[in-house]
């Protein structure tokens, strides 16, 4: 194309850096104490890098621990996202319209993360560019961990590139083409579902873990996701509406409690089915579970925490569905963070660690993970956030431009 | 053993594409493009205390970039052999013989172990350990034995940490490696192919393009796979030096290794390590298209099973009773 638009462009992102850099103080000190997170992540990495995953908590039994159950988690925040683009792009429903932005934020946020705890927990992080298609060796499609790098490089990329086009013409002072853009938007509404679903396959496909080889974990993963992804939505569009001066409408916290209670609700139905099938009559399959619930062998370090997560699960489950601040924020935002916490819990290491206790030839063992790992996976959420504040911030002042520019040309 | 004919090993070019081209110009820019600085990085090592010569940085830099082993032509799996073979001198002074002979044709090796005789002194353990260069750090083992209360025939039940003179009154012993799957999980599970089946039946790991994601190690049923959480430790003098490119290598850091069959002994001829350690004669190899063989005599004459049979993995690995 012409080059105006090219230097347009340029303008674009240098504009976006420039926003970057002012703001508040106290918004600029939050960055410096995310930075000094994530400095502290690299340092935690370097140590683990030289020598070895030895310093994390994990052994050939337990042989994945806290970074892929914070991955496993975390996609289900990326694709949680689909809850506003659905019924802002499809729908045309103007209190998520102007909320989806923020949405798409928090996905690439998410996914970011994601990628990044993959990389952090490869024993050869630089042999990686072995699963590049062409000058490495893809198992595709055999391998559903071949699908995973493909889905969420996939979703990235559509969560990164629809705001940006639909930004950058509000930054022109054009309207977004809809022709253009909605395509993909339906692209990426399928895709949000197949990163779902591919990652549950990740674990379900595994016979050898009976605790994963099971047909609802897809659909419970959706259930679980579509709950803990608004629930942060909802907690980070209460950040934006107190302390930017993008102001939001109520409606859309009510409507995200919706979608969130019926969500914790399937959830929870899910996991008493699975329970009420470990436990009416256990199996040698139900061994993990027993783990998981009760401890085995005197091994219990994950009964506190499943215990805990559920109890949160079913208190902000009961709250977020009889309401009854009546949508007052000082009762819908705590619970929101109960429930995002509790399913962080259960969709992380309550996930993934117990299936892999018993080892195959039944060993028990625990498994906590290190300061290394803790440190890591602080570096990871900090650099999460950053990218968040990053694509958030200017967005927002460019949708306020972009508004008012509208607005006065009405007039 | 169903369709001992299936050669998963041999890929044909057409299954993975050939790929040279497009890799030779990526390298020229890779190269270009890396500075001194990442060249380091790469190489893993730190410039200063273990930097050695220019050649070992040299020897280094070409090993990243080499190809996945099956892609290899002969002449580059020499290249790389004689790369790894003077890394070694110039690193540890050791002599190494590698080798990285092929399958043999007419060969499906199987394994029968003989649960009515074994006594549990785990000589195959130790014969294990030694021949195939195990962590000794980690105390890392291929083989487990699980001493078994009668009345039982699953291992999970039994117990392999037992420190106590053998043989126990009524008591008996099982041993568990990698059962070499015909329909291996491990691996259909890996993301970059490092991990295949040899025409002769034998699952091995490409340890230099394993990325370390341990996702076959999830995938195997029967707990086969170890990995280097740390850099491998074995003392000089206790290095077997008689050693195969798929086999008993020392393993670099941050990869998945697993029983071969000891295919650096297999394959020129010889018995496991393992089967030849065992004082009581309870490990039984052999090459199952032979109908000769002591291994198709137990299949033929002895009652056998194997583990999991339900998962339809289909291992080449027996366990039989008197
Ligand atoms: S026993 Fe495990 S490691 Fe060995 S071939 Fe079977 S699945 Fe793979
Ligand atoms: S750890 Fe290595 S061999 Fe195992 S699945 Fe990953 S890349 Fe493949």
């Amino acid at each position: 194309m012409s080059t105006t638009s090219q230097k347009g462009f340029l303008s674009f992102l240098y504009d976006c850096f420039r926003w970057n850099m002012q703001g508040s103080l106290s918004f600029q000190i939050f960055r410096l104490l995310l930075f000094a997170a994530m400095a502290f992540g690299i340092y935690a990495y370097s140590y683990q890098a030289r020598s070895g995953l030895e310093v994390t908590g994990m052994s050939n039994i337990v042989s994945w621990g806290f970074y892929i159950s914070n991955f496993t988690f975390l996609v289900g925040v990326a694709a949680a996202a689909v809850m506003l683009i659905l019924p802002a792009y499809m729908f045309h429903d103007p209190d998520f319209h102007r909320v989806v932005i923020i949405g798409e934020g928090v996905a690439v946020g998410a996914l970011v993360m994601c990628l990044s705890f993959i990389t952090v927990d490869l024993g050869g992080p630089l042999q990686a560019w072995h699963l590049i298609p062409g000058i490495g060796q893809f198992n595709f499609p055999t391998s559903i961990l071949a699908w995973d790098v493909l889905v969420l490089n996939g979703y990235l990329l559509l969560n990164a590139l629809v705001p940006m086009y639909i930004l950058y013409c509000h930054y022109k002072g054009q309207k977004a083409d809809e022709r253009k853009y909605r395509p993909f938007v339906f692209l990426s509404i399928f895709w949000a579902f197949s990163i779902h679903m591919v990652t549950a396959f990740l674990y379900q496909g595994l016979p050898a873990r009976p605790f994963w080889n099971n047909p609802l974990m897809g659909p419970r993963f959706l259930a679980s996701a579509f709950a803990a992804g608004p629930s942060l939505i909802i907690l980070v569009l209460a950040v934006v509406h107190n302390f930017t001066n993008y102001k939001l409408d109520k409606k859309v916290f009510h409507k995200l409690r919706l979608i969130i209670v019926i969500s914790a609700i399937i959830n929870l139905i899910m996991l008493f089915s699975e329970i009420f099938k470990e436990f009416y009559f256990p199996t040698h399959h139900s061994i993990a579970a027993t783990y998981l619930f009760f401890g085995l062998e005197g091994h219990d370090a994950l009964v506190p925490w499943i215990w805990t997560s559920i109890s949160g699960n079913i208190i902000a489950t009961l709250i977020l569905a009889f309401n009854p601040g009546d949508n007052n924020p000082k009762v819908l935002l705590p619970a929101c963070f109960l429930l995002f916490i509790a399913i962080w819990m259960e969709k992380g290491i309550g996930l993934i660690v117990p299936g892999l206790i018993p080892s195959p030839m039944g060993e028990v063992v625990d498994y906590l993970p290190t300061w290394v790992e803790l440190g890591v996976t602080l570096g990871i959420f900090a650099l999460g956030i950053t990218v968040v504040t990053w694509l958030i911030h200017p967005a927002l002042i460019l949708e306020e431009r972009y508004e008012k520019m509208r607005a006065s040309k009405m007039d | 053993m169903n369709s001992p004919k299936k050669k998963e090993g041999q890929m044909k070019k057409k299954d993975m594409p050939d790929t040279q081209c497009s890799r030779r110009s990526f390298l020229k820019t890779t190269s270009i493009a890396a500075a001194a600085g990442s060249a380091s990085l790469v190489t893993g090592c730190i410039p200063g205390k273990n930097s050695g010569s220019s050649e070992e940085f040299k020897l280094k830099w070409e090993e990243y970039f080499k190809e996945h082993y099956r892609l290899m032509t002969q002449e580059e799996k020499d290249a790389t052999i004689s790369r790894l073979v003077r890394l070694a001198k110039l690193q540890r002074g050791l002599d190494l013989q590698m080798s990285s002979r092929p399958a043999r044709e007419q060969v499906l090796y199987g394994y029968a172990f003989n649960i009515s005789r074994c006594e549990g002194y785990m000589d195959c353990v130790k014969a294990c350990v030694k021949e195939n260069n195990l962590d000794r750090k980690s105390k890392t083992q291929y083989i487990r034995i699980f001493e078994m209360e009668p009345g039982q025939l699953d291992p999970s039940t039994g117990d392999a940490k037992y420190f106590h003179e053998v043989p126990v009154d009524n008591k008996f012993y099982m041993g568990v490696q990698c059962f070499q799957c015909e329909n291996a999980p491990c691996v259909k599970a890996c993301p970059t192919k490092a991990t295949w089946r040899e025409p002769d039946g034998i699952v091995v790991v490409d340890y230099d393009w394993c990325i370390g994601c341990r996702y076959c190690m999830a995938a195997c049923p029967y707990w086969g796979r170890r990995f280097n959480w740390g850099k491998p430790e074995i003392p000089d003098e206790e290095v077997t030096t008689k050693q195969h490119y798929l086999g008993n290598r020392i393993r670099p850091m941050g990869k998945v290794e697993k029983c071969t069959f000891c295919v650096q002994r297999t394959r020129e001829g010889k018995l496991p390590a393992c089967a030849e350690a065992c004082p009581t004669g309870s490990r039984v190899f052999g090459n199952l298209l032979d109908p000769d063989s002591e291994i198709r005599y137990v299949l033929k004459h002895k009652k056998v099973f194997r583990m999991k049979e339900e998962l339809g993995t289909d291992p080449k690995f027996w366990y039989f009773i008197d």
